[in-house]
């Protein structure tokens, strides 16, 4: 097996976690959707009329979680030293361990957020829509997510910090995640706002590791 | 191959810090070169920069019978303080990845268990491992994927007594077979070597 | 002009003239911008809240301009790795971070007689918002990383994402208002800019961005001398 193949199997073996991974994401996103109605109220009309964008909010927020495990845990042991000095380049190395972590905890969540639209009220019929929709998203959320998780390597703040970073990098596939979702719950053409999400998640892979091997390479001098 | 590692005119600084200027060195193949200096003397930095990890303030850094990059990625062995283990990953695993990574050969691994005792180790995780377990573990890539020139800062630190032995047996091999070694230390090393002391 | 930026004596040797001209510029094209601001008749749809129009969208633009300065001294400080350059970025942040604010309270200002709120969402103040958050998290960074160096470093790759960014992110949100109608605030109303509001209109945006100018070469050599200082506390302390 490939460098390329290794280190793939590797990440996405830590991603996982031996299920610890994915459940953390899963049980964060069921604490931020059970508490919705309860701040919101539980008139299913209004929540009905928010459920696809508060269920997309609390996806964006559980993709954040384990972007500070991304790039700060090989930081502090030594293993990004040892993938630094391999053959493979940091461009590629940050790009698997984006498309890990979106494998091992963005899809999960992606599956798990038709439940929760579901339980806000949503119209079961969209879940389709809602999977195609979050797998889009969660690939854009881990690659900009992994580009805040790099930059923020060696600072003191940590998550709080990836957090305030990517925030405001995440408004675009926010928007165009929940206009897609809102228009298929509106029987409208959704395909629009779903093409907006998808350039964006790609430009976000293309250009990402980019800016994350810049960052790593700052962090590691 | 790295024929030579050649510091010239070197000058490092952390941050606003000036840690040393001018130094030139060269280590040859089949050389052993010991890096002495006061604690924040600039040792670590030193091998961080050959590395290239740090970019020094003035002067560089070549290899005999190599460029930088090719030298840099296939060409040295890092060994820093950290193991670059990962805790939740058994020590098999660990262990095939790091060979793996800086392109072994899977095959020879057997010889290196054996050599460095770690049979007993294999199935456990490595956060279970004792930090001299973790160390010998991280040893085991230096021996099984071979690469010309050792970067070693402070490499015997948790190490008894037979296991500093045993290592140093294994670098007298690695210089013996014409391979080069750049160690950080702060006891003199088990075999013969050259000292370069890191001034202020 | 990269001569003069890539020598850090020269740049203060040319500010230290430079400066106080521009905030003498600044000043006299602010006076009068305000004074014929508030001499011209009201708007008849808007009335009084028409001068906002001399203050806001200025403040907007000097928002904006200040981070397209402060991305282009975090290009050539990762480019060409000159201290200068990260100093004239880090200096450039806060006051294009006050300026946005500003902007956003005044636009609130003006939402408030039009709509009855104090806070619209539409297109154009939730950019600004998050030209912003942008800012704050530029300046977290810088803040939350020790080594200057680095941190100079992780921020001006940052600041050129937020770049990037910025252009897609105004693109999504005049996408959403669209579909969500959100009221916009009309700056102008339907006859577009009216003649006679014209001149204080260019006063002020020329005197802020003069303003900006000079506020920016204080804060950069404040940030040179303060580099040096920290600089020669550590040789200092070395040799005690």
């Amino acid at each position: 097996m490939t460098g390329v193949g290794v280190l793939f199997r590797r990440e996405l073996s830590l991603a996982w976690g031996k299920g610890g991974g994915p459940l953390l994401a899963l049980a964060f996103y069921a604490a931020v959707a059970t508490l919705l109605p309860l701040a919101v109220g539980a008139e299913p009309e209004r929540l009905k009329a928010v459920s696809t964008g508060s269920a997309w909010l609390a996806l964006a927020l559980a993709s954040l979680l384990s972007l500070e495990r991304l790039f700060e845990r090989d930081y502090e042991d030594g293993a990004l030293d040892l993938l630094a000095l391999g053959a493979t380049g940091l461009e590629t190395i940050c790009f698997i361990k984006c498309l890990a972590q979106w494998l091992a905890n963005g899809a999960p969540l992606a599956l798990a957020a038709p439940i929760a639209a579901i339980a806000l009220g949503a119209d079961p019929d969209l879940t389709p829509a809602i999977i195609v929709t979050a797998l889009l998203g969660g690939l854009g959320f881990a690659f900009t997510g992994g580009v805040g998780a790099a930059l923020s390597l060696g600072s003191r703040r940590g998550g709080v910090l990836i957090a305030v970073i990517v925030l405001p990098l995440f408004a675009p596939p926010v928007i165009f995640g929940a206009g897609a979702l809102e228009a298929f719950a509106s029987g409208l053409d959704g395909r629009t706002g779903l093409s907006f999400l998808a350039a964006y998640s790609l430009a976000a892979v293309a250009l990402g590791p980019f800016a994350m091997a810049a960052a790593c390479k700052n962090a590691l001098s | 191959m790295i024929g030579a590692l050649n510091i010239e005119d070197l000058s490092l600084a952390r941050g606003d810090r000036l840690l040393f200027e001018h130094l030139a060195a060269t280590v040859s193949a089949g050389e052993a070169v010991a890096l002495t200096g006061a604690n924040g003397a600039g040792k670590t930095s030193l091998l961080r920069c050959v590395a290239g990890f740090i970019r020094p303030l003035a002067g560089r850094v070549t290899f005999g019978g190599a460029d930088a990059d090719e030298a840099r990625s296939a060409g040295l062995h890092f060994l820093g303080h950290q193991d670059g283990l990962k805790g939740a990953r058994t020590a098999r695993d660990e262990l095939a990845f790091q060979v793996r990574w800086t392109g072994g050969d899977e095959a020879s691994l057997g010889e290196v268990i054996e050599t460095l005792g770690l049979e007993a180790l294999l199935g456990l995780e490595v956060r279970k491992l004792s930090a001299g377990q973790r160390r010998r573990l991280a040893l085991a890539r230096l021996i099984a994927s071979p690469r010309s020139l050792w970067l070693l800062d402070e490499p015997m630190a948790p190490l008894d007594a037979a296991r500093r032995e045993m290592f140093g047996a294994l670098m007298a091999d690695h210089v013996r077979r014409g391979g080069l070694i750049l160690a950080a230390v702060h006891d003199p090393l088990p075999i013969k070597a050259r000292t370069l002391e890191i001034a202020g | 002009m990269i001569q003069l930026l890539a020598n850090p004596q020269r740049f203060m040797d040319f500010s230290r003239w430079a400066a106080p001209i521009l905030a003498a510029a600044a000043a006299i094209l602010l006076a009068a911008a305000f004074w014929l601001g508030f001499s011209v008749p009201e708007d008849y749809q808007q009335g009084d809240t028409v001068r906002l129009l001399f203050l806001h969208p200025q403040l907007a633009t000097v928002g904006m301009f200040a981070y397209a300065c402060l991305a282009g001294s975090a290009f050539f400080g990762l480019v060409f790795r000159h201290s200068l350059a990260d100093a004239a970025a880090r200096a450039a942040a806060p006051i294009g971070a006050g300026f946005t604010f500003l902007a956003l309270l005044t636009g609130s200002l003006w939402g408030r007689p039009m709509w009855g709120d104090w806070w619209v969402w539409d297109g154009r103040l939730t950019s600004y918002l998050i030209l912003f958050l942008v800012y704050l998290a530029y300046m977290a960074l810088l803040a939350a990383i020790d080594d200057e160096a680095k941190a100079a470093r992780a921020s001006n790759i940052l600041a050129l994402v937020g770049v990037i960014n910025l252009p897609i992110i105004k693109f999504s949100v005049d996408w959403w208002n669209t579909l969500h109608q959100t009221a916009s605030i009309s700056l102008t109303g339907e006859s577009g800019l009216a003649p006679v509001y014209l001149a204080p209109f260019f006063l002020s945006m020329i005197g802020f961005l003069m303003l900006f100018g000079s506020l920016w070469m204080v804060r950069t050599r404040a940030e040179v001398w303060r580099r040096k200082a920290g600089a020669l506390a550590v040789q200092l302390a070395g040799k005690a």
